[in-house]
């Protein structure tokens, strides 16, 4: 009994900082645009979009009965260990494609992380193939489409409507738009993964006999899974909203109210359909419709296409880290220990990397050639932390993710990430014989 | 292998209806709401109108809320 305590209180703080970067991760899609517009300055948007995913969190008692959306047979035994092991692929792929400044989904990265720890720690036996294309390929596919789609329309709309109309005059009433379509995102967000936090302690909690099984999550709960993921959202993933609000095209007020809209619609008409999209599909496709309805606007595709490839790995990678981790973890007391101490190096590895081109809320509406420059120097960094096997495959990754060193990138580059070898070589490349030697498989559980 | 490509279908149907909609609504309102170029304010028309335009947004919102609540 004291054994499954400590290790159901430890995927209960695991799952809470997941939740923490879900929100961290998140800002993004709703206040990106609103913030490169100007509708909100930087540190007024995150602090409205922390209290609205906090209200979102207490807002709907309907708690997500199945945490991984059915994609696992939870009822065949999934235990304390596995649920740990996935949110630990889910976090640190979240933390990697956040160093990045890719906006990739949470869920899937949630999904993606259980799911491998559930194929390395029972087998394929417990997964549900169908679901997995039902509920991750096809609306990978079709989310960025609708809400684009909706996103262009509106966008031509809005721009044909105004033609006549003094820019100076409509740009207020665009920005209250703007706001409006922004809390409504943050709003459905709180409510939507807040409750997946909640969904996972919950069945953490049942397992460990502490709950009842189908009993509703406790006010402790609630209240610390919609804190956690304000708290993300307040420090806000200013890379990511970066790359959503500059990154993709150069949004106008018009366009950013089109494009807030048409992702809040999305969203909700797909939660409320039962046909659910992943929120970050939906606000980068909505961004790219509204690039694409102005006339005269770019859509920088090689940025759009980082970020598609970012969906693709998503679940592979945090499925691979979160196998890697399971093994170990089913290794006893021990390889629970080891995977959070390893994962809290990781974590730190890579904060301590992201300092080194440091994005606030100073320089989160900086164009992108600062972010060009800045971001060669990550990937010679995080190569040589990858093993050989996965390397192929992670190496490929990052090339498709970061574009390839511009020229005046390569000094500075090359010479900081020379400095940061040491540190880096000690934390990355060294845990992963120690981790599980017999397996190069979890050598990805750094990748 | 069972595609849900009805659901789909009316995702796709309500989000672009509901995001052409709303923003034209909205612009309507904003554009009846302002001064034209070079020209004198709003009429009392255009502005009763252009407050129809964002009370019709306005109970869309309320709409999206009760839709997140439920």
């Amino acid at each position: 009994m004291e054994h499954i305590t400590l290790l159901i209180g430890i995927v209960i703080v695991t799952a809470l900082v997941f939740d923490f970067t879900n929100g961290f991760h998140d800002t993004a899609n709703a206040m990106a645009t609103t913030i490169s517009t100007g509708a909100l300055a930087p540190r007024a948007a995150v602090a409205m979009s922390a209290v609205l995913n906090l209200l979102g969190a207490f807002l709907s008692v309907e708690v997500a009965k199945t945490i991984s959306s059915g994609i696992i047979d939870e009822g065949s035994g999934i235990k304390p260990e596995v649920i740990f092991a996935g949110l630990v692929g889910a976090i640190i792929w979240n933390l990697l494609t956040w160093l990045a400044g890719l906006p990739s989904s949470s869920s899937h990265a949630l999904m993606g992380g259980l799911l491998g720890a559930t194929v390395a720690a029972v087998g394929t036996g417990a997964v549900n193939g169908d679901v997995v294309v039902m509920k991750v390929l096809i609306p990978a596919l079709a989310a960025p489409l609708v809400a684009g789609i909706a996103s262009v329309c509106a966008t031509r709309v809005t721009y044909r409507l105004a033609r006549n109309a003094d820019e100076g005059q409509t740009a207020k009433g665009y920005r209250a738009g703007q706001i409006t379509s922004a809390a409504l995102v943050s709003l459905a967000h709180g409510t939507n993964d807040a409750q997946k936090t909640m969904g996972v302690i919950t069945l953490a909690l049942v397992t460990g006999g502490a709950l009842a099984p189908g009993a509703n999550p406790p006010v402790w709960v609630i209240t610390s899974a919609g804190m956690a993921i304000a708290l993300g959202t307040y420090l806000g993933g200013w890379r990511i909203i970066r790359t959503m609000g500059k990154g993709i095209t150069d949004i106008q007020p018009p366009q950013g109210f089109a494009a807030q809209t048409s992702a809040a619609a999305t969203i909700l008409a797909s939660s409320h359909i039962g046909f659910s999209l992943s929120t970050t599909h939906v606000c980068s496709g909505a961004v790219m419709g509204s690039g694409l309805g102005r006339k005269g606007s770019v859509v920088r595709w090689g940025t759009a296409g980082r970020m598609v490839v970012g969906w693709a790995l998503t679940l592979p990678a945090a499925g691979l880290v979160a196998a890697g981790a399971a093994l170990l973890a089913e290794q006893g007391d021990w390889g629970v220990a080891a995977v959070a101490v390893i994962t809290l190096a990781i974590c730190g590895a890579i904060w301590l990397r992201s300092r080194r081109t440091p994005v606030d809320h100073t320089n989160v509406n900086e164009v992108e050639p600062a972010t060009e420059a800045a971001m060669p120097a990550p990937s010679p960094e995080r190569e040589p932390a990858a093993e050989p096997e996965p390397a192929g495959v992670v190496t490929t990754a990052v090339r498709a993710v970061y574009p390839p060193p511009a020229p005046a990138g390569v000094g500075a580059g090359s010479a900081t990430s020379a400095a940061a070898r040491p540190d880096a070589g000690e934390q990355l490349p060294g845990e992963p014989p120690a981790a599980a030697p017999s397996r190069p498989a979890s050598a990805g559980s750094i990748s | 292998m069972n595609i849900d490509w009805a659901a789909l279908g009316q995702v796709f149907g309500v989000s672009l209806l509901a995001t052409v909609g709303l923003v034209g609504v909205f612009t309507l309102g904003i554009v009846t709401n302002s001064p034209r170029t070079g020209g004198a304010g709003p009429t009392t028309l255009a502005r009763t109108g252009a407050y129809a335009c964002y009370a019709l947004c306005l109970a869309a919102v309320a709409y999206g809320i009760y839709l997140i609540a439920a």
